[in-house]
């Protein structure tokens, strides 16, 4: 690790943050726009969920985060808690990994 | 008795405040975990610290670490770690005008930009809710992230395998709760499977961060966006 790395990383990435609140300063943006980049947003998050719910560095991730996750998704639609959600989650894969039901 | 008692005391009995805090508490464990495996791979404990700092972005900080240290090229590290994060660029055309409060607030506001502030943010009603939602959690993170991969680091292996306690399915399971308000709405909805299932199906062909970009086509299966949609914001 060289601090090459570190700084180029974070330059990109600082870059990429930055870049929508300053388009955002130039453009006039309609409410059609504005709704659409929100749900652009819940699009992006979604993915992300779905990706990682199931994948670790490209490969399948194993059954018991999918367990978890797909416990705190079931809570979370019967609007349970925040915080019962994540421990919820959290649990189900732990107890799994614990009696090695699932890998 | 004080205004400023009783605000405190709200403060803490708030339930933004509270699922922040937990948030925060794990992201802790995993930015330890970060700090542990990245000093067991002889990266000095000073430079990742720096690293959870001025990169802020969790993920890409794990695979530069991973990549690095296997004996990559830097640039591949770099590179892989910007696509992993490319995502933010939508992600501050969605929420930069809770920003847009002079420069200092975009400035700022832009680094502390992570998936759970975007998150806590697109979970709240108006836009002056959004805006304290974005700056608690982003606030939260960050002072979270930087010092406990310190911790991690001095700690060594001690810290254990953040797979054992169940966060990495804990980390996705938040971010679908945030989001679960917004899925309520069947066109939203519609949008965010069509996207899920291609980011899915994508995972095994591309490289890692451009799956969830990709996504981003399933926007599409919202328009056109209906007449009475229009006025609401």
């Amino acid at each position: 690790m060289t601090l090459g790395v570190v700084f180029a990383l974070a330059a990109g990435t600082y870059a990429m943050r930055l870049a929508g609140p300053l388009l955002r300063g130039r453009l006039r943006i309609s409410p059609q726009w504005e709704q659409l980049m929100s749900i652009a947003a819940i699009v992006l998050l979604g993915a992300f969920v779905a990706t990682s719910a199931l994948f670790e560095s490209g490969g399948f991730a194993g059954w018991a985060r999918f367990a978890g996750v797909a416990v705190g998704g079931v809570l979370a639609w019967r609007r349970a808690p925040f915080v019962l959600v994540v421990v919820a989650a959290a649990g189900t894969t732990a107890l799994l990994r614990l009696f090695e039901l699932a890998a | 008795m004080s205004t400023v008692q009783r605000t405190r005391t709200s403060f803490w009995r708030d339930a933004l405040v509270r699922d922040v805090l937990s948030m925060a508490l794990a992201m802790a464990i995993v930015g330890a975990s970060l700090g542990a495996i990245a000093v067991s791979k002889g990266v000095p404990l000073w430079m990742i610290t720096l690293m959870g700092a001025v990169v802020f972005a969790g993920g890409s900080e794990f695979m530069a670490v991973g990549l690095v240290t296997a004996g990559a090229a830097p640039i591949t590290a770099v590179l892989s770690g910007l696509m992993l994060n490319a995502r933010h660029l939508p992600f501050g055309l969605a929420v930069g005008g809770l920003l847009d409060r002079g420069w200092p607030t975009r400035l700022i506001g832009s680094h502390l930009m992570v998936d759970e502030a975007v998150a806590f943010a697109m979970a709240q009603r108006t836009p002056e809710q959004k805006r304290r939602a974005y700056w608690l959690t982003g606030i939260a993170l960050y002072c979270a992230w930087a010092p406990s991969v310190f911790l991690g680091g001095l700690l060594g292996q001690g810290v254990g395998d953040p797979g054992a306690f169940g966060l990495d399915a804990a980390m996705p399971a938040a971010l679908l709760a945030l989001i679960m308000p917004s899925l309520r709405e069947f066109r939203t909805l519609r949008a965010v499977a069509v996207g899920a299932l291609i980011a899915v199906l994508t995972t095994p062909l591309l490289p890692e961060g451009l799956p969830v970009m990709v996504a981003l086509v399933g926007v599409a299966a919202v328009l056109p966006l209906p007449k009475k949609l229009e006025g609401t914001r």
